[in-house]
């Protein structure tokens, strides 16, 4: 998708109007942040579990070169096939090929991010093959032609009213007099529309959660049940995953599992948790034919050994975006990208430049909410100071912060003429705030006295205060 | 073309993360650390919740599988299988008539012909009732393991809107570690079977309005019958 992250001021000051999109940003506030800490609560081992999920992933990217090897073999030896993608251009094409070879005309798809990463619906569609989004989350915001607004909840910006509007449109051959009222109808109608397309589908396409090297399994972690009947029931099994997926064993994996479903939605485990390993075996009656493993890297080798080696090891919960004041105040779309959020805000620049997403790492409040739910340890603040820095960096040095900083620098470090000039600032600001003591409008600071008043200054600065105090003390010799 | 095109993308990709590594890839210590790891798997830290005495255990597990809205229901041995689904399905004005695999533990229920109508293979379309054993449960989060194979075909796990589980008390562990010792035990170190699905509720979504409904594309029904104790 075309990223409008350059735009992020625009998008955020729109969301932040948008009546519709506040009132659904409330449900995030509420219901994710509850139930993870009710989950937490639940499990004493919580935060040691935290540290040996974090553990298992370092250990796996300071090996991923190795680890990669291994899983591929142990797929192969399982009867499937590995695909390797450099970019995203290269896992559309790879996948758009199996897709033709299989002679599919439908396919359906579980949720995964890293398939929105690449565009592949687009890619599919351009072809005339037909991408079916079977989570409900996905299958609406591909209905009304949207991106997904979080990632573990797509549609998480759209309420009741607004998706029961697009099933009347899209839905035609139901009757117009049912009843969409309630939510439950809401998905018990997806659930008869989507259930032909389970069973016509020719191909289906997963993400995953992890990759197994121990067993040449992949994983996903759903609630719906969509994914199983998408790699179930066509004869065509694809999954796409990013090379950072990988996880050494079985045990490794469990682990991480207990962290994911708690720290994302707060529940103890996701209703379905399935390993899938190489196509139907020998007297199987059911299961796909044919497994196709797709590995896209799309920027994830370059992050390795930088100082942005530690985001790989994100499981994608989402809980940094629950928790963050400028996500739940904007929502997900005003990132303009893929990726919303603080996991977003490093992510994102890494992926698609960090001149066009310059804007994600400064759109945080450095609360440091996301690194403290962060089931993987992540410091996030850590890295999108890191990310400002490179952009100052690149800036022209006469661009507007820079001269900014300089000037700044060239009172800081001059002691005197620093005071000098602090005491004048402060006398005179103190004198034109008058007996409000504060400006409502002021030069120079337009953006910020729009919005609020800026309080007027003391007359005197801390400094003078202070030589003042240690004068008097001085003088009654104490 | 495209596989042309293509062809250097693997070694292209380890090439990229051995240099920003800082590696070669031939370093015999890296490698065989991971090997070791990969034959020889160690459990990480397990919660305690998962160390309980059986009658706990199976207490645990049942709480667990409640709390996301299936239903246990507790059998003597499995003598008592087949009228335990009779009036399951009698219970919830269902169809006297469920599929299942050829798993030998319902050998017994087929043999009783008259009560209720027991069909074979995988899921098709129209089934109302799915009937499939776990191989193993774990008590930490009620957590039923279910292999694929001709015993217990995977589709009727969600094609089906009711699905009924059976699973044996001595099948029940504390954590999924002992779960998945059982299944290497079965099937050798390193191997799976196709599709190993843990299930620990019914089918649910909270996409929209994150308020949740139970039944999004799986079952909406998930009953558990736990056998013996």
């Amino acid at each position: 998708m075309q990223p409008t992250s350059l735009n992020f001021k625009e998008n955020a000051s729109r969301a932040l109007h948008d009546t519709q999109l506040q009132r659904a940003l409330g449900n995030v506030k509420t219901g994710f942040i509850v139930s993870r800490a009710a989950a937490r609560a639940a499990l004493p081992e919580f935060d040691e579990l935290r540290a040996a999920a974090a553990e298992i992933k370092n250990h796996v990217l300071e090996n991923l070169d190795i680890y990669l090897e291994e899983y591929e073999r142990r797929v192969l030896e399982s009867g499937g096939h590995v695909h390797w993608a450099r970019d995203a251009a290269e896992a559309s094409q790879i996948i758009l090929k199996i897709c033709q070879d299989a002679g599919a005309k439908t396919v359906t798809k579980g949720k995964s991010m890293v398939s929105e990463e690449i565009g592949l619906n687009a890619a599919l569609e351009a072809a005339g093959i037909a991408p079916v989004e079977t989570d409900l989350g996905e299958y609406i915001i591909q209905i009304r032609h949207e991106a997904p607004s979080h990632i573990i909840a797509p549609a998480v910006h759209l309420n009741r009213d607004q998706i029961e509007k697009d099933f009347r449109d899209l839905h035609r051959s139901l009757s117009p007099e049912r009843d969409l009222s309630q939510i439950g109808e809401l998905v018990s109608e997806a659930r008869t529309m989507l259930r032909q397309k389970f069973l016509a589908a020719d191909v289906g396409i997963t993400g995953a959660n992890f990759l197994i090297a121990e067993t040449g399994s992949s994983v996903i972690v759903t609630n719906e049940g969509n994914g199983d009947l998408t790699q179930l029931l066509p004869r065509t099994h694809i999954v796409i995953a990013s090379i950072e997926k990988l996880v050494p064993t079985l045990e490794d994996t469990s682990t991480i599992i207990r962290v994911l479903a708690r720290s994302g939605t707060g529940q103890e485990i996701t209703s379905y948790t399935t390993f899938s390993t190489g196509p139907r075996q020998e007297g199987d009656p059911d299961g796909p034919d044919a497994y196709h493993v797709v590995l896209v890297d799309n920027g994830r080798s370059a992050m390795l050994g930088s100082e942005f080696q530690d985001m790989l090891r994100c499981i994608r919960c989402g809980a940094c975006m629950n928790h963050c004041p400028v996500y739940t105040a904007v929502g997900g779309h005003s990132y303009g990208w893929v990726y919303p959020g603080p996991m977003g805000a490093v992510l994102t620049p890494q992926l698609i430049g960090i001149h066009e997403g310059a804007h994600l790492p400064n759109a945080s409040t450095f609360c440091g909410r996301c690194q403290s739910v962060c089931p993987m340890m992540i410091p996030l603040p850590k890295m999108m100071r890191h990310w400002r820095e490179r952009d100052f960096e690149q800036k022209s040095s006469a661009s507007l912060p820079k001269l900014a900083l300089h000037a700044w620098a060239l009172f800081a470090t001059r002691p005197v003429l620093y005071r000098f000039a602090a005491n004048s600032a402060a006398r005179v600001l103190s004198f034109l705030g008058g007996r409000k003591r504060r400006f409502s409008s002021l030069p120079l600071a337009r953006a910020w006295t729009k919005y609020r008043d800026l309080p007027a200054p003391a007359p005197r600065t801390f400094q003078s205060l202070w030589q003042e105090r240690e004068r008097k003390r001085m003088r009654h010799g104490r | 073309m495209a596989d042309k095109l293509l062809a250097g993308a693997r070694e292209a990709i380890i090439a990229k993360v051995r240099t920003s590594l800082g590696v070669r890839g031939d370093e015999p210590g890296r490698r065989g650390l991971v090997q070791s790891r990969l034959r020889n798997p160690s459990r990480n830290l397990i919660p305690e919740r998962a160390n309980k005495p059986k009658p706990e255990q199976l207490k645990l597990f049942q709480s667990m599988l409640e709390k996301t809205g299936a239903k246990v229901r507790r059998l003597r041995s499995l003598k008592a299988l087949p009228e335990a689904i009779a009036s399951l399905l009698r219970e919830n004005n269902l169809p006297m008539r469920l599929r299942a695999g050829n798993d030998a533990i319902f050998d017994e229920l087929r043999a009783q012909p008259g009560i209720l109508e027991v069909l074979s293979g995988p899921a098709e379309a129209d089934d109302v009732s799915g009937l499939t054993h776990a191989a193993a449960g774990a008590a930490e989060t009620g957590t039923l393991f279910l292999l694929s194979g001709p015993e217990n075909p995977s589709t009727l796990n969600f094609l089906p809107e009711n699905h009924v589980a059976v699973i044996l008390a001595a099948d029940i562990v504390g954590s999924y570690e002992e779960c998945w010792a059982k299944i290497r035990e079965r099937f050798g170190a390193g191997n799976m079977p196709r599709t190993v699905n843990l299930i620990s509720g019914p089918s649910r979504t909270a996409d929209i309005e994150q308020t949740i409904v139970t039944g999004a594309h799986g079952p909406k029904n998930l009953t558990v019958l736990l056998v013996g104790s």
